[in-house]
């Protein structure tokens, strides 16, 4: 395996709406920024690739229409996956990893303000059986959360001190959307949102975008004082169909964060990709995270949650915070999909 | 396919073999920046593109130069006469459209910008288009101008002798249909990085 | 761009008499120098239908034809669990199922979910409870929306009954919604 560090991250900051720009207008200062940061340009880059879904904005083939904003002439080497950009991050790194190629830009954006977000999102259920049913993804994450409940593993108090964690943590973030600082107990006063989901536990809808760049071996050293090194990257799939799954439990986590390497070593800092309050509990447990980890502090997406890019901003927290030699370990973690379907889980480190 | 045991209660009853879900998602849509500006101009009755300075022309911008991956920071107002540099003859009607058959979609190259716009020609029978014919844009009547480019109701000729060089947008550094000529493709090796000065012929 | 930055816009140097003629007028060059107020941004409704037609296969045929008969079915699975609604590729190993067996009609709640304000996209326009249903024969539940009176009469272990729409196509909504059995007094 080659090694392969993120040399730099650049998001924009995440706010509810921003209409005054389209697609490209609002990603190009994050493409530009992470280029610029490591004095680099688009002719300096091997690979890129993206993570966009045009349902979100219902602008059709708006992944295209952005890599105006990269400076794809002559010709570049492209793609696109319709997933989170972390998915475009470890496509990025499998192409790497094959040797031909030194340098990768992978960036994601989403403008989610134009449509109903919620029910945007219930068109990747099952089209037959469920999705004519529009059950709106806060719901589905409302089935989980009771699920979870019911477990007798967690209670509502626990989910409240997750949101009002990550709110105050956020209060550091710049580029967060929600931050602020209010004790659990005021939250468990709020009246339900989706029971028992309360709106304190559910992410911001967020329009947002974010680019890291990915460099392998002497050329990451060559830019970067200290690259964040990946260490260890896998993600993994669970069925579309949620009476397949066991909602109390994350087994596609535990499955990328063993084969990530998570256990490997001491964890100084995870960023996990949970939208919503109790998600968090579920991967701090699929992934084995001891109490004294620190946990998003960035906020998480409950402070800011741009689609398909909240868990690529995951990967570049991790990495600024080990680049900046404020920690040497960490993991990022991804999701996408209904009540965390599919995860990706990445580990990151410093130069030993 | 595999054979299907069904239980006793669906046996000899018509199945189903379709099914109907019609899905309709609601949007605001927002023009952002560059557009917005574009369209204003068009309800002033001007057609006004964007480049990066020293940068190509691009109508209708939409606030990026593809080739330099930089954001177009300077208006500039095109001409509304224009070459065609394509065209093709439409004798199908497609869904929503109004258009009496057959018809002429055109590209157009409006005098100042380096990116054709697509428009209809009429005024002038389908099958006398041309490339290289000039044209100009006829306008709606001012009551009836909005914030769409369907505000120019489509292209005419202006009479003017054919432009017998017509020149292909990109062909001057191998972007476009020009690099194409004799067959070659436009790679690496042919065609010039705008920003680096390097390649090209 | 050395001969892209000495052009004057507008003209093209191979055939000057056609293009100074008409566009020397024309270039204003204008610098966007900041963003333009939320207010000048134009917007406008944007609706995107999808008018899908789906052919069902045969498992997924079966399930939609039971609902217009009302009766419910589910998959065995080589595990021998009950899958409803059926899958068609056994969830482990992939293989075809082809057995597919009756269930319910009526089952119990496995997690709820309780919508106060329900969405003009929702089944129900009154509040509800949503739910998965593990039907009686079933081992996997499915997702269906719970009339209930309020959101106390519902928890899991409730057992509830579809409710059945007068007109029935083969459809997902031929099954109306779900109400608690014994009015919810289980």
């Amino acid at each position: 395996m080659r090694d392969i560090a993120i040399i730099s991250f650049a998001q924009t900051p995440a706010v509810r709406r921003i209409p005054e720009v389209n697609e490209v207008e609002m990603l190009m200062p994050a493409i530009h920024g992470a280029l610029s940061q490591v004095d680099m340009t688009i002719d300096d880059i091997g690979f890129t690739c993206s993570g966009s879904t045009d349902y979100l904005a219902g602008v059709g083939f708006s992944f295209v229409s952005t890599l105006d904003g990269v400076g794809a002439w002559p010709p570049i080497q492209e793609s696109h996956v319709e997933m989170d950009g972390a998915w475009a991050l470890y496509e990025a790194w499998v192409k790497l990893q094959l040797g031909e190629l030194d340098t990768a830009l992978v960036y994601s954006y989403a403008k989610s303000s134009p449509g109903d977000l919620p029910m945007v999102l219930t068109r990747q259920l099952d089209p037959i059986t469920v999705a004519p049913l529009w059950p709106d993804s806060v719901s589905l994450a409302a089935l989980q959360a009771r699920s979870l409940l019911d477990s007798g593993n967690y209670t509502e108090a626990q989910f409240a001190e997750v949101a009002a964690r990550s709110r105050r943590s956020a209060l550091d973030n710049p580029n967060a959307q929600l931050a602020w600082d209010r004790s659990a107990a005021e939250l468990l006063g709020e009246d339900y949102h989706i029971a028992p989901l309360r709106k304190s536990d559910c992410a911001p809808i967020t329009d947002g975008a974010a680019c890291v760049i990915l460099a392998a071996g002497d050329v990451a050293r060559s830019k970067v004082k200290r690259p964040a090194w990946i260490r260890g990257i896998d993600h993994r799939v669970e069925p579309i169909h949620l009476g397949l799954r066991d909602l109390t439990v994350s087994e596609s986590t535990r499955i990328a964060g063993e084969k990530a390497g998570v256990a490997d070593g001491p964890i100084d800092v995870a960023e996990l990709h949970a939208p919503f309050s109790h998600q968090e509990l579920i991967l701090r447990d699929a992934l084995g995270l001891s109490s004294d980890v620190n946990i998003n502090p960035s906020g998480g997406a409950l402070s800011a949650n741009p689609m398909m890019t909240a868990g690529l901003i995951r990967i570049g927290e991790v990495a600024n915070r080990i680049s900046a030699g404020d920690v040497n370990r960490g993991v990022a973690h991804a999701t996408s999909g209904p009540c965390l379907q599919q995860n990706l889980v990445a580990v990151l480190e410093g130069e030993a | 396919m595999p054979e299907i045991s069904l239980p006793e209660s669906l046996q000899g009853v018509e199945a189903v073999r379709s099914v109907r879900i019609p899905a309709r998602l609601d949007y605001e849509f927002t023009a952002g920046n560059a557009s917005s500006r574009f369209l204003r101009g068009i309800q002033q009755k001007k057609i006004i593109g964007q480049r990066v300075p020293g940068g190509r022309v691009y109508v209708p911008p939409r606030g990026a130069d593809p080739e330099r991956g930089q954001a177009t920071t300077e208006e500039v107002e095109v001409a509304q006469v224009g070459t065609v540099t394509s065209f093709c003859m439409v004798n199908v009607a497609f869904y929503g459209s109004s258009m009496e058959l057959p018809y002429t979609s055109a590209l157009i190259l409006l005098d100042g910008a380096d990116l054709s716009i697509m428009h209809l020609i009429q005024e002038i029978p389908a099958n006398e288009v041309r490339i290289g014919m000039r044209v100009e844009a006829v306008w709606r009547d001012d009551e009836d101008i909005e914030p769409t480019l369907e505000s120019i109701k489509w292209f005419r000729p202006t009479g003017e002798p054919d432009d017998t060089n017509v020149r292909i947008p990109g062909e001057d550094h191998g972007t476009g249909l020009g690099s194409w000529v004799g067959g070659v493709a436009p790679t690496e090796a042919l065609v010039r990085n705008p920003r680096t000065g390097k390649g090209g012929h | 761009m050395a001969e892209s930055a000495t052009r004057t816009v507008g003209v093209d140097q191979r055939t000057p008499e056609v293009r100074l003629a008409k566009t020397e007028t024309c270039s204003i060059v204008t610098i966007v120098t900041d963003r333009q107020e939320a207010g000048d941004i134009l917007s406008a409704p944007l609706i995107i239908e999808y008018p899908f037609k789906r052919t069902t296969g045969p498992v997924i045929g079966a399930f939609l034809t039971g609902l217009r008969e009302k009766v419910l079915v589910g998959s065995r699975a080589n595990d021998g669990r009950v899958i409803v609604p059926p899958a068609e590729f056994d969830p482990i190993s992939g293989e075809d199922l082809t057995e597919l067996v009756e269930v319910g009609p009526a089952g119990e709640i496995t997690t709820w979910a309780w919508v106060t304000k329900p969405h003009a996209k929702h089944p129900l326009t009154d509040p509800f409870a949503w739910a998965l249903i593990k039907l009686d024969g079933a081992d996997t539940p499915m997702l269906g929306a719970v009339a209930a009176a309020s959101m106390d009469v519902v928890h899991t272990g409730l057992r509830v009954t579809p409710v059945w729409a007068d007109e029935r196509e083969g459809h997902i909504n031929d099954l109306s919604h779900w109400i608690p059995v014994d009015g919810g007094n289980t």
